[in-house]
């Protein structure tokens, strides 16, 4: 009788085991690398609106479905890479500013949304900013529009890029102490 | 017995013939790899004799052969030689290691050109180097190699460490972010030889592929000087041709390739001057033909996953268009 409790504690304790490795090894799941264009991630650019502000009921704000776009370390990374393969830093320097307006501060003349950033990439704006219609993929704006993003803080420090290949005269994008935009709480 | 020795003989043969190839260390196209190729023979047949030796010794001892009692003298007399033979042929072996190193090291003092490889997540940049800028220029994944010439290679790389590897020219040399290696090639035997970056540096590791082309001194003369020319420039007659330029110069394309000759200077991704006159595309993932450069262009994250060339939303009429420009870029 004795040993026979004896086996149930042994194997209580290995399914014990057995869960808690399982519960262990699923959060061990690597991040998803999306190489390829997802296509939901398609929006005209003419629904993005310049302003917060809206006449009658406010509608849903821009925002909410392409924020997990930058709660993902390789979108921030590729985003990184292409800001400076784009020659983005040739007028907004890496982050302070130079012909270019600064992006790491919380200034956002055309909006701070993810959505804002990509539609004045694709679009340009006056005094200066190109349009990249049709020279930049679409996948790639948006890295680009998030990492923008990262640069003031602005998304999750788990994603954001951690080191430069630069000289670094800022701290890096993930320990940036978020500058909270100035245009979304007037 | 003799069927035995006969089939030793052409298992001996099939072994041997896998080392022939466009990827091997042990078929020697140049100064350097016949170095270091002498050096394993070398050790493979000293060592082997060695190891022989003490199979032999072992199988007499389980035999019981020798039935004499040894003697205490004896025994220490035996162990004194092989100890002091071991010492003589390690310090052998080391030396002539050494001196092949030194050899091969000095190969390179006498360079009559210069090449630079910057390796990239996941392809090899390559610039033919001459003190006078107009006589430069780039390529991409391949390096044509005029036989009997020592070739100075300057390796850098831009992201991660890569290592440069042509089994058939020399030993591998890593490329290291923020420092200027050098290796040297006198290739000896023309042919066309494969290499492969041989440092694991991320998800197309195993599609970083590079050719090299060993020909003799007029023949790479003569294409040093194609490739110096810039893309010439498509007649108005030729609407097809001239419309892919057009659409090369309005799509994504133009942000990181540049044609020489044309608007198009980005340096991001390979020169495309004379794209349509290399073996390969894509360092080396797929062979070069107009259908399989469509395939990569309207689809590489399915053909290279991973690399960074995104996929490209072109109209069949644009593709069509493009493809015959590109494919006019001998």
């Amino acid at each position: 009788m004795s040993s026979r409790c004896h086996d149930c504690v042994g194997v209580a304790l290995a399914l014990g085991l057995a869960v808690a490795m399982a519960a262990l090894t699923a959060s061990c799941e690597r991040e998803e690398r999306d190489t390829k264009a997802p296509p939901e991630s398609q929006i005209s650019v003419s629904s993005v609106a310049l302003s917060p502000l809206q006449p009658g009921e406010a509608s849903a704000p821009p925002g909410g479905s392409h924020r997990s776009i930058e709660e993902n370390a390789f979108n921030l990374a590729q985003g990184k890479q292409l800001y400076t393969w784009f020659n983005c830093s040739g007028c907004h320097a890496h982050g302070g500013g130079d012909i270019g307006p600064a992006l790491m501060d919380d200034q956002w003349l055309y909006g701070s949304e993810i959505e804002n950033v990509y539609a004045t990439i694709v679009q340009g704006r006056p005094n200066g900013m190109p349009s990249f219609r049709n020279r930049i993929p679409d996948q790639q704006v948006w890295q680009i529009a998030a990492y923008v993003r990262s640069m003031s803080g602005l998304t999750p420090a788990t994603a954001s890029p951690s080191r430069s290949d630069e000289m670094q005269n800022k701290p890096a994008e993930q320990s940036m102490p978020r500058q909270e935009p100035k245009d979304t709480h007037p | 017995m003799r069927r035995l020795s006969g089939s030793g003989v052409v298992v001996a043969l099939v072994l041997l013939g896998g080392c022939q190839g466009v990827q091997s260390a042990l078929d020697p196209a140049g100064d350097q790899a016949g170095g270091i190729a002498g050096l394993f023979w070398l050790f493979l047949g000293v060592l082997g004799a060695i190891y022989l030796l003490v199979l032999v010794l072992l199988v007499g001892a389980l035999l019981g052969l020798r039935q004499r009692a040894a003697t205490e003298r004896r025994l220490t007399g035996l162990l004194t030689a092989w100890a002091g033979g071991t010492t003589i042929i390690i310090l052998g072996l080391t030396a002539f290691s050494y001196g092949t190193d030194a050899r091969i090291t000095r190969l390179g003092d006498d360079a009559e050109l210069t090449i630079e490889v910057t390796a990239k997540q996941f392809w090899w940049q390559v610039k033919y180097v001459e003190p006078q800028p107009s006589r430069s220029f780039e390529t991409a994944n391949e390096v044509y190699l005029p036989v009997g010439v020592p070739v100075r290679f300057i390796l850098k790389s831009q992201d991660v460490i890569h290592s440069f590897w042509i089994p058939n020219l020399h030993g591998k040399t890593d490329l290291i972010p923020g420092r200027v290696n050098e290796t040297s090639i006198t290739a000896r035997r023309a042919g066309v030889y494969r290499g492969q970056c041989a440092e694991f540096c991320g998800f197309q590791h195993a599609h970083m592929a590079l050719d090299a082309v060993a020909v003799p001194a007029p023949e790479f003369e003569a294409w040093r000087e194609s490739r110096l020319k810039p893309a010439p420039t498509p007649t108005p007659e030729d609407q097809l041709r001239s419309e892919g330029l057009q659409v090369f110069l309005t799509s994504p394309c133009v942000m990181c390739h540049t044609i020489r000759g044309t608007s198009a200077s980005s340096r991001v991704g390979p020169d495309l001057t004379h794209v349509a006159g290399r073996r390969t595309i894509a360092a080396g993932a797929l062979p070069y033909s107009r259908g399989n450069l469509g395939g990569w262009i309207v689809n590489p994250q399915s053909i290279k996953p991973g690399s960074q060339m995104p996929d490209i939303q072109l109209e069949p009429d644009q593709l069509q268009a493009l493809l015959a420009y590109l494919d006019s870029l001998t």
